[in-house]
């Protein structure tokens, strides 16, 4: 007998069910997504990428967007993720940025010196202040992780209220991507005396920009 | 399994020894005190009203989960094939280990780097590989700590809690060979350059799992440092280990238990890095892992599917809370619990996964106040539970002479209560030579144990029914 048949076979026979026994009618999931506009979600947001020690601004154009990457960075070494929206801003052909990359190891070595990573977020989370990043041919792992610090540029269209909203619009993330990663403020440990320290082995530093009208 | 089962003097032995020390004791007392305070302003009802409903919620998803686990089970994988993972079943410790060892040495891995996982640390996976010339580093802080000094986890979620940045600033001098610095920023620093280096040169990452996610054939992790993050996706393998009890039916759920489990464990309303990841990378990603492995252990757990109260352990989604806010734990900490698990959860678990007759003395290590069974997340009776498995071993016990005798004195207590006259007559008694010898048990052989730790108060001069018979007159 497998493994398998054993632990199902053990899991049934303490149950007593037998196999292909559909479950009876299980509780329904909860999703309560709450009313508010966009402007009160790109505010609140803020508030909260704020109170993370994060950095967070609302700009009304691509170029302003643009502005506020160039001023972060400074032109220093910086690697940005294929997502249309940082090459329609035109943050790609700032001078320090590199982008394009289809190859892994060019991808990580670039990732494991530059001081900066820039990505966009497929959605944000205001009532917790998180970034939804969902790996696909536009958006690399590594960019939002290796470098020190991360920029994410996200559409105002693209601010939900929160987890529930999430899943209603996207019910099965996993149909379309294999990781979908919810970033919460910057890396953090406080595993020595409880003393919280930002940058264990993540970016240490996020900065948001919500570009798009309130 | 290499497990140290305790009986209950040398449960007392490592008992004492914790209360002896005035620095663990003060080490343990800050850290769950902070923690409670944190989850108590995570859930104020001006930040979650619906926290109670929440519970509920997640209580009878979870019930629901387990009660009907072969369908889920079967589900979860059919799902994780369906995205190019593979799924791989063990019954116990050592087939998690031999299945390990039969990914890794056909694709010759030599480092594997690991993100916190209980259930890992429940199979002793780094010692095999070690066997095998596999090298495997821990990679969450504490863990790593933990790792270099051999210890295992005083705590669920804060792992090396019972640590100070003297110990570390000694461990990586000794270990690391770096300077002494206790400055805890810069220990964290020498950490992510040690691991960063790991990271890059992995073959294989290892991550536990916070949920299973059967409609998306995906596992959840929960953490705060990234490394777990590193660990998934930066390796060319992914194994993720996970007890076959951490299946949620659907990705929606996740809407309810993602709401709970940070703000039960350290008072966040997310953690900083939450990752729901499902299979290996797809066509066209640039990084990723390229094999996606789950190990699904059972390691004792469906034993307790046969009881519907029992079963109910199985709902534990490992936050840490009952910890931090059980009276017990907080005085004799993590390491005098004898497996993985410590505190409440570890109270009921341990016992029921190796064994009552394995571990006779941690039901009674509580004082069954219900401060656990409040904070749960997912509202599991652990007194309720504790009480049952101390129903479990006095039962077992009936045969045993110290059962006779305790038969004996509660048939004589009872004789006596039921008699006032005799009664009377027996506490005046008792009054007259409970000197101080007595009250602090030096000298009785039976309570002596008992009164060791406590003193029967001193009897007053008068009884209750003395002083009601005077004021009536």
């Amino acid at each position: 007998m497998t493994a398998r048949e054993a632990i199902l076979g053990q899991v049934r026979m303490h149950l007593r069910r037998v196999p292909c026994q559909a479950p009876p009618a299980i509780p329904e999931a909860r999703i309560r997504v709450p009313v508010m506009d966009r402007a009160a979600r790109i505010e609140m947001l803020m508030q909260r990428m704020i109170a993370l020690s994060g950095t967070a601004v609302h700009v009304a154009t691509l170029a302003e967007a643009c502005n506020t990457v160039a001023q972060i960075t400074g032109g220093a070494s910086a690697v940005a993720s294929n997502a249309p929206l940082l090459r329609e801003a035109g943050i790609t052909a700032l001078p320090g940025v590199r982008t394009g990359f289809t190859v892994e190891a060019e991808l990580r070595a670039l990732c494991a010196t530059a001081p900066f990573g820039i990505s966009s977020a497929d959605y944000a989370l205001c009532d917790t202040g998180t970034l939804v990043m969902m790996a696909s041919p536009a958006d690399a792992r590594l960019i939002s992780l290796l470098p020190p610090v991360h920029i994410a540029v996200v559409p105002a269209d693209r601010v939900l209220s929160g987890l529930d909203e999430l899943f209603t619009l996207d019910a099965l993330p996993a149909d379309h991507t294999s990781s979908t990663v919810f970033i919460t403020g910057p890396s953090r440990t406080a595993d020595i005396e409880q003393l919280l320290v930002r940058g264990v082995h993540g970016p240490g530093e996020i900065h948001l920009i919500v570009v798009g009208e309130g | 399994m290499s497990t140290s089962h305790l009986d209950h003097q040398d449960f007392g032995r490592i008992i004492n020894s914790t209360l002896a020390d005035p620095h663990l004791q003060k080490a343990v007392y800050t850290a769950t005190g902070r923690l409670m305070s944190h989850r108590r302003s995570a859930i104020a009802p001006h930040l979650l009203p619906d926290y109670q409903e929440l519970r509920e919620q997640a209580r009878l998803v979870k019930l629901h989960t387990i009660e009907n686990l072969d369908w889920y089970l079967e589900q979860f994988e059919r799902n994780v094939v369906a995205h190019g993972g593979h799924v791989h079943w063990c019954r116990d410790a050592e087939e998690v280990a031999a299945t390990v060892l039969s990914i890794a040495r056909p694709r010759g891995v030599k480092l594997v780097v690991k993100s916190k996982s209980m259930t890992s640390e429940e199979v002793h996976l780094n010692d095999r590989l070690a066997e095998h010339g596999i090298e495997s580093v821990e990679t969450d802080l504490g863990e790593y700590i933990l790792q270099l000094l051999k210890q295992r986890p005083y705590h669920i979620i804060a792992p090396a809690l019972h640590l100070t940045r003297y110990d570390v600033a000694d461990l990586f001098e000794e270990k690391l060979g770096t300077p002494h610095d206790t400055v805890i920023e810069n220990q964290t620093r020498t950490a992510r350059v040690v691991l960063r280096e790991a990271f890059l040169r992995a073959d294989m990452g290892i991550s536990g799992a916070n949920f299973l996610v059967a409609d998306s054939g995906a596992i959840v992790v929960v953490e705060n440092e990234g490394n777990a993050r590193l660990s998934t996706s930066a390796p060319r393998v992914h194994v993720a280990i996970a007890g076959i009890e951490k299946i949620i039916p659907r990705a929606q759920d996740l809407a309810t238990f993602l709401k709970l489990l940070a703000r039960s464990a350290t008072g966040q309303m997310l953690s900083a890095y939450t990752s729901f990841l499902s299979g290996p990378r797809r066509a066209g990603e640039v990084d990723g892992p390229e094999e996606f492995h789950v190990i699904l252990l059972d390691g004792g757990r469906t034993k307790l599917l046969e009881d519907e109260e029992k079963r109910t352990s199985l709902t534990c989604i490992r936050c840490g809370a009952c910890l931090n806010h059980c009276p017990v734990y907080r005085k004799i900490g993590g390491h005098s619990f004898p497996w993985v698990y410590s505190g409440p959860i570890g109270a009921i678990l341990t016992p029921q996964f190796h064994g009552l007759d394995a571990e006779p003395a941690l039901p009674f290590a509580s004082s069954l106040c219900g401060a656990c069974a409040e904070v749960c997340p997912v509202k599991i009776d652990i007194p309720k539970i504790l009480l049952r498995l101390r129903s479990d071993i006095k039962e077992s016990e009936k045969e045993t002479a110290g059962h006779q005798f305790e038969r004996m004195a509660f048939r004589a207590y009872a004789y006596a209560a039921a008699r006032p006259k005799l009664w009377r007559r027996l506490t005046k008694l008792g009054a007259r030579f409970s000197g101080p010898g007595i009250r602090n048990g030096a000298s009785l052989p039976v309570v002596r144990d008992w009164l060791s730790q406590r003193d029967l108060p001193a009897p007053a001069a008068k009884s209750f029914r003395e002083l009601w018979k005077e004021r009536r007159r």
